[in-house]
Parts: C-alpha cells; sequence; structure tokens
C-alpha cells in the first residue's frame, strides 16, 4: 500500500473541489452566480470551473440575485441540479422570495411531482473585516422556513463532504459557508476525500466531561479555543459542531448534555429570535433532569452587524464564552 | 459552439427571420394593438382555427361563470375571473406544442384547462384542498403562481434549460399588468434576453390590478415598451382578437424556437368582473366603462367574423353551446363532491427526506387522529346501546 501524501488545503479549495467532483459525476449539476465563470468566484470557490465545464455550465449571471435563483428554480424544474451561489450573506435577501415561496414550498405545492433539487450556496458571517452588509449571520431566517435544509461546515473535510452530499439531495439544501474559515487549512487529500458523517448528524469535535457547548460553522473554531483555554480554570468542555441546522441532531447534542449536566449554545447570529433559543428550548425538553443549570447562549448582540473596527466587541469570542462557563452554577455543585 | 456562446448581444440590425423595421428603433411595438378578426388579415385565417378558438371561447366563458357560481355555492374559496380575457387565455393554451410549457398564474385557470387540463384539477388551489391539483409535468403546466410574476424567472429558467440539452421546447409565461411593476418580471425578462432563452411572455393588461388602474402602475407608453430596454421585441396586440393573440403569439413562439430569442407580447384586454368573488369592483370603476368593453367582446368578435364568412352555421354554433354546457354539468357535478382529505397529507411532500422533528410532529398528529377515531367509536357505540324508544 503506498501513502498518499496529505498536504494542507483551504476550506475553499475543498468546496472547489466538491463542485469540480459533482459536475464530472453528474452532468445535471450548474453552477450559476455572479462572477463564478473567469474571476473563480469573489471567494475564488470555482476557481478553474469555467475552463474546465464551459460556460453552459458554469455560468456568470446577471447582477439579480431573484433572478438568479428564480431561473434555477426553472431549471431544476427541467431536470438539471443547479448549484447557486450568492455573493455575500445580505445580498441572498432579494431572493427570498424565490426561496421561501417557491425553493422550499414546491414539493409540498406539487405533492411531490416537482422537487427542486438544487443547492444554494451563502458565504455567511463575520469576522473578515468586511464593510456594511458583508458579515450578516442569516441563518435564523432560513432554518424558520420549512422545505429547506440548512448546512454549514466548519471543517474542511465537511467542507467537502458536505457540499457533496447537498448537492446530491433531492431536498433543497441553503449552505451557509463560513467566509472566515474560507482559508483555514487542514490537512486533507483531494483525490481520496475521507467519508464524513452524513448531514443531519452532529459531531463531538473534542469530548469533555464538565459541560457541553453548542456551536456550528465559523463559531466552532472559537469553541475549541474556548475550551484549551478552560482547562486553566479546570474545566474539561465537549465541543458539539451541529453541522446542520435542518435536519437537527437532537440524539447527539442531547447525549452530549445528559452526560455532562451543562450546556452553552454558541453562535454569531444575534440571541434573540435566532438559532440559540431553538437549541436550548430543545435541549431543555429532553435533558430537565440532567441539568444542573440553565441553557446558556453566547450570541452575536441583537444589533445590525457593525462597522468592522468593532467587530471584535460583537463576535462571540473565547473570554465571552468562558463567562458563560462560569455561569453555569458551578457552586450549586459543592 | 455551447448555448450560451450562440446567443447575441443586442443587435442593431433585427435578426434574420423577424420582420425587418426600417425605423430607427426595431424592437419597438406598433403604435396601435395589431388585429385580424375585421380587418383584411382575417382573409389569411385559418377556419378550422377560428373555429377551434371560437369552441374554446364559448366554453371558457361557460367555465368562468361555472366557477364564480361555485364560488356562492361555498365549493370554491375564491375564484379570480378572467371573463372578459377569454382570447389571451384560450390562444396561449392553443398556440403551444404539446412539449411546450405554460406558467400560468392565479387569474390562468382556464388557460390550463384549454390546454387539456382536468377541470377539476385545475381548481383545487381555489377549492382548497391542494395547492396544485395535478402533476405539472403531465401536461406541460407550471403550478398556478400566485406570488405576482415570481414564475417568470422559472419559465425563463425551464426554457433555458431546455435549449442548453438541445431540446426544442418553448415556455410562455402569463403575468398581469400589475405583475409588470414586480421586480421578478424585470430580472425575468433581463435574464431571458441575455441568455437568448426560447421563452414568451404574455402580459394581459386587463386595465386594473385589484381596483389599482394601469396609470397608476406605470408611466411606460405601453407595457409592450419595456421590452426595449432589454433587447427584445415587444408587440402589441388586441387582446380580445382572439385570431390576432394567437397570430402574435405564434410568431413570437416561432421566433424563440428558431433561437432567436424573447418576446415580450401586451394584449390589451378588459377584466369585465371584479378582481375576485371577494372583490367589490363598484367602489373604483363605472358601469359606463364596463359597458363600452362589452362592445368589443372577444366572442361577439369572432361569432361575427364565422357569421359573416359563413364558416360556422347556427347548427354549429349550437354544438359549441351545448359541448360547453355539458362541461359545465360535469364540473358542477364533481365540484360538488366533497373531496376526500387524508390529514396526514401534511407530512407527506415537505421533504425527500423527513427530518426528525418533523418525523415527531407526523407520529403526534397520527396519534390525535386515531384518538379522535376513538372517540367517535365510543360515541357510536353508546348511541347503538341507547334503549329503544329514547328520543334525542
Amino acid at each position: 500500500m503506498t501513502t498518499v501524501a496529505v498536504k494542507p488545503a483551504t476550506m475553499a479549495q475543498a468546496l472547489g473541489r466538491a463542485l469540480r467532483d459533482a459536475m464530472t459525476d453528474d452532468p445535471t449539476v450548474h453552477v450559476m452566480g455572479e462572477d463564478v465563470g473567469a474571476l473563480g468566484g469573489v471567494f475564488r470557490v470555482t476557481d478553474g470551473l469555467a475552463k474546465e465545464f464551459g460556460e453552459d455550465r458554469v455560468t456568470d449571471t446577471p447582477l439579480a440575485e431573484a433572478g438568479i435563483l428564480g431561473t434555477a428554480v426553472g431549471m431544476a424544474m427541467y431536470g438539471l441540479r443547479p448549484v447557486v451561489e450568492m455573493q455575500f450573506d445580505a445580498f441572498a435577501y432579494p431572493a427570498f422570495e424565490q426561496l421561501i415561496s417557491h425553493v422550499a414550498k414546491m414539493r409540498n405545492r406539487t405533492r411531490g411531482a416537482m422537487p427542486l433539487p438544487l443547492t444554494v450556496r451563502v458565504p455567511y458571517g463575520g469576522g473578515i473585516g468586511g464593510v456594511e452588509h458583508h458579515s450578516d449571520s442569516s441563518e435564523a431566517y432560513y432554518m424558520a422556513t420549512p422545505g429547506l435544509h440548512v448546512v454549514t461546515p466548519a471543517t474542511v473535510a465537511d467542507a467537502y463532504g458536505l457540499l457533496r452530499e447537498a448537492i446530491a439531495s433531492d431536498d433543497p439544501v441553503v449552505f451557509l459557508e463560513p467566509k472566515r474559515l474560507y482559508w483555514s487549512k487542514d490537512s486533507w487529500n483531494p483525490d481520496e476525500p475521507q467519508a464524513v458523517e452524513p448531514i443531519g448528524r452532529a459531531v463531538v469535535r473534542r469530548p469533555g466531561r464538565s459541560a457541553t457547548l453548542i456551536t456550528y460553522g465559523p463559531s466552532v473554531p472559537v469553541c475549541l479555543e474556548a475550551a484549551d483555554a478552560a482547562r486553566a480554570e479546570g474545566w474539561d468542555l465537549e465541543v458539539v459542531d451541529l453541522r446542520s441546522l435542518v435536519p437537527f441532531d437532537d440524539e447527539t447534542v442531547a447525549a452530549s448534555v445528559r452526560r455532562t449536566g451543562r450546556a452553552v449554545v454558541v453562535h454569531e447570529s444575534g440571541g434573540y429570535g435566532g438559532p440559540g433559543g431553538e437549541i436550548a428550548a430543545r435541549v431543555t425538553e429532553r435533558c430537565f433532569h440532567h441539568l444542573e443549570a440553565p441553557v446558556l447562549r453566547v450570541a452575536g448582540f441583537d444589533i445590525p452587524y457593525p462597522p468592522p473596527m468593532l467587530e471584535r466587541h460583537h463576535l462571540p469570542g473565547v473570554d465571552r464564552i468562558l463567562d458563560a462557563v462560569a455561569r453555569l452554577q458551578w457552586e450549586a455543585q459543592s | 459552439m455551447t448555448v450560451m456562446e450562440q446567443r447575441g448581444a443586442y443587435r442593431p440590425t433585427p435578426p434574420p427571420a423577424w420582420q425587418p423595421r426600417t425605423d430607427p428603433a426595431p424592437l419597438l411595438p406598433d403604435a396601435l394593438p395589431h388585429r385580424v378578426l375585421g380587418t383584411r388579415a382575417a382573409d389569411r385565417a385559418d377556419p378550422d382555427l377560428l373555429r377551434r378558438l371560437y369552441a374554446e371561447l364559448v366554453r371558457g366563458r361557460r367555465y368562468n361563470a361555472q366557477a364564480t357560481a361555485l364560488t356562492k355555492q361555498g365549493r370554491l374559496a375564491v375564484y379570480p375571473s378572467s371573463t372578459g380575457q377569454e382570447a389571451c387565455e384560450v390562444a396561449a393554451a392553443l398556440v403551444l406544442e404539446e412539449r411546450d410549457w405554460l406558467f400560468p398564474s392565479y387569474r390562468d385557470t382556464l388557460a390550463a384547462v384549454a390546454r387539456g387540463l382536468d377541470p377539476v384539477q385545475a381548481l383545487t388551489l381555489l377549492r382548497g384542498d391542494r395547492h396544485t391539483g395535478y402533476d405539472p409535468h403531465e401536461h406541460r403546466i407550471a403550478p398556478l403562481c400566485t406570488p405576482l410574476a415570481t414564475q417568470l424567472p422559472h419559465a425563463v429558467g425551464l426554457a433555458h434549460a431546455a435549449r442548453l440539452k438541445g431540446d426544442d421546447v418553448v415556455a410562455l409565461a402569463l403575468v398581469g399588468d400589475g405583475g409588470t411593476s414586480e421586480g421578478d418580471f424585470h430580472e425575468a425578462l433581463n435574464f431571458a434576453a441575455v441568455w437568448q432563452a426560447p421563452v414568451v411572455f404574455l402580459v394581459q393588461n386587463n386595465g386594473f390590478a385589484i381596483s389599482v388602474p394601469l396609470a397608476k402602475q406605470t408611466a411606460a407608453p405601453s407595457l409592450a415598451h419595456k421590452a426595449v430596454g432589454y433587447g427584445m421585441p415587444g408587440r402589441l396586440v388586441d387582446g380580445n382578437d382572439a385570431a390576432a393573440v394567437h397570430e402574435v403569439l405564434g410568431e413570437a413562439i416561432a421566433r424563440a424556437r428558431a433561437g432567436l430569442g424573447p418576446t415580450l407580447v401586451e394584449a390589451v384586454t378588459y377584466r369585465m368582473e371584479a378582481h375576485t368573488n371577494a372583490d367589490d369592483d363598484k367602489r373604483y370603476r363605472e358601469d359606463a366603462e364596463v359597458e363600452a368593453w362589452r362592445a368589443h367582446d372577444p366572442i361577439a368578435l369572432l361569432e361575427r367574423e364565422l357569421t359573416e364568412r359563413g364558416l360556422l352555421d347556427e347548427d354549429g354554433m349550437r354544438a359549441v353551446r351545448e359541448d360547453a354546457e355539458a362541461m359545465a354539468a360535469d364540473l358542477r357535478e364533481r365540484m360538488n363532491q366533497d373531496p376526500v382529505l387524508d390529514p396526514m397529507d401534511l407530512f407527506a411532500h415537505v421533504y425527500a427526506r423527513p427530518t426528525t422533528h418533523l418525523l415527531e410532529q407526523e407520529a403526534q398528529l397520527r396519534a390525535e387522529l386515531d384518538a379522535e377515531a376513538r372517540h367517535h367509536d365510543d360515541d357510536a357505540d353508546a348511541q347503538s346501546h341507547e334503549p329503544e324508544g329514547t328520543t334525542r
């Protein structure tokens, strides 16, 4: 057996490779969006695809998000499998009506006769110094819409595996790409991509006994860092990476919290009406008698995303996570 | 050469198969709506086509009347009538080949029925038992679309996909005058023109968006003028002249089929009835205006042509009316039966792969239904054991 040289790859490269492999395996897969052609996308995720597959399958569209998603709906109606790129989180809003009234509902409206197997890739979240309208965490809108799957990777291997599965899925998937992790590197062999857990399964990224940090996407590395720092305080934190917000893996999350007895949900999205409220409720409903303290949330403030020079005060960081962990009523134990 | 390479950018000179124009703005619509009936152009019209259009117009009006009656009997939740607009509806249905696709709005059940869809299946949305009562692939009719103009980009995407696959398929998308103000209308037209997609847009300008007249909707010289800005031809047609609508749509479809791209057709017509049965049109328009349009009725126009040219005699017309009555009687009878509904259908088609929390909710509803059924059985048992002679 020969050992394959495994080189570090970025998340953006893994996503690009997933698109390329999906297009190679399935001629109905089409990539479309703003600047996805010659430029390779503003984050270079589609780099080289137009050259390899031609303009018919990798299409620079006019600059109009409702039109991009609306035409993708029509293409999916005719049997294609479009992968749409929204350039930035906040620029996806013009496509909301198409997403909510058609993409999410078409299977249901037609009693299964007209499923729409399309993927909407959305770079999301902050932390890259983006100016106004470039750093939103819009996942709460998507996860509140029945009919959509909402997936977000936090590792290079997941970026590849989850995107391949999203494209192959017969359900429409909103694929949220944490843009500050685009350049994160991991040892990863593009020619033998490792198998990952399927969409709908959460993964314990770091086992621990004291408390569970429940998180996803861009906040996963932050939570891992917090868990490392917590050792000095005597806490052994478990980190659960949700990987998909819809479907939600109640089983893995509840099993972790039953073990640790304490939980903090961490995300960039605002706390009020955000994913954390739903997650805390689900954990409480399932683990009430195992909980030593209320489930806490560390979220972005309930403010419009701040100017980039102030964003570090807004984003959940290690200190804020450790402060929350400190508030998990440890005194009750003694 | 790929499809995307073939598409032409906006050309100042007209494409070869298109009627050459000598004015400096080749895409502009005619100043007056195109007409056939009552003009010399009618001599060239195919008599069989005229007879078919007539039969469908009469059926269509009867269908509208029957559907409106069904709202009064509580059999339909709501019905947006296309009475007065039958020429557009019918021509749109008849002009398409079987392999083509129709993208209707909520007011276009008649076009769907004229294309061959079962009238009851076309009405389930408005009865309230199924959002879409048919498989869109069967007659290639997209689901009746309620959010305005959002079906137009779908038509563009489908037509584009068909072209990419090398299929000879044209999509015809229907929209109203109000819908032309929506962003999706503009985006759809722009995408269609940039991609040179084989799609035709038919705007039925019936004068009103519920209560708002066209003058408050647009400042454009005509809705057909909007085509020019996207680099496609705009055509203006008399929407009550079924032969003219059929001809203009036919030319646009032939153009799309030849790879020459999309066309915007504005059909000038009039909504003779209120927006729906729930609307009160007395609040925003005068009877005299409605009466004036009665003189330009689509059925009367075609009937006059057929009679004057001896293409259909009184017996023929009676047969058409009898056929329409039979359709209405059948529709009435079938709509008077209560639809059979299964509450578990709520969960049947949300996802290909249902989420676990949906499966939990499905189980909850199942348990509620089982409990309901048990109560029902208990009640029935109690009643059957009542001593004889008791009165309730």
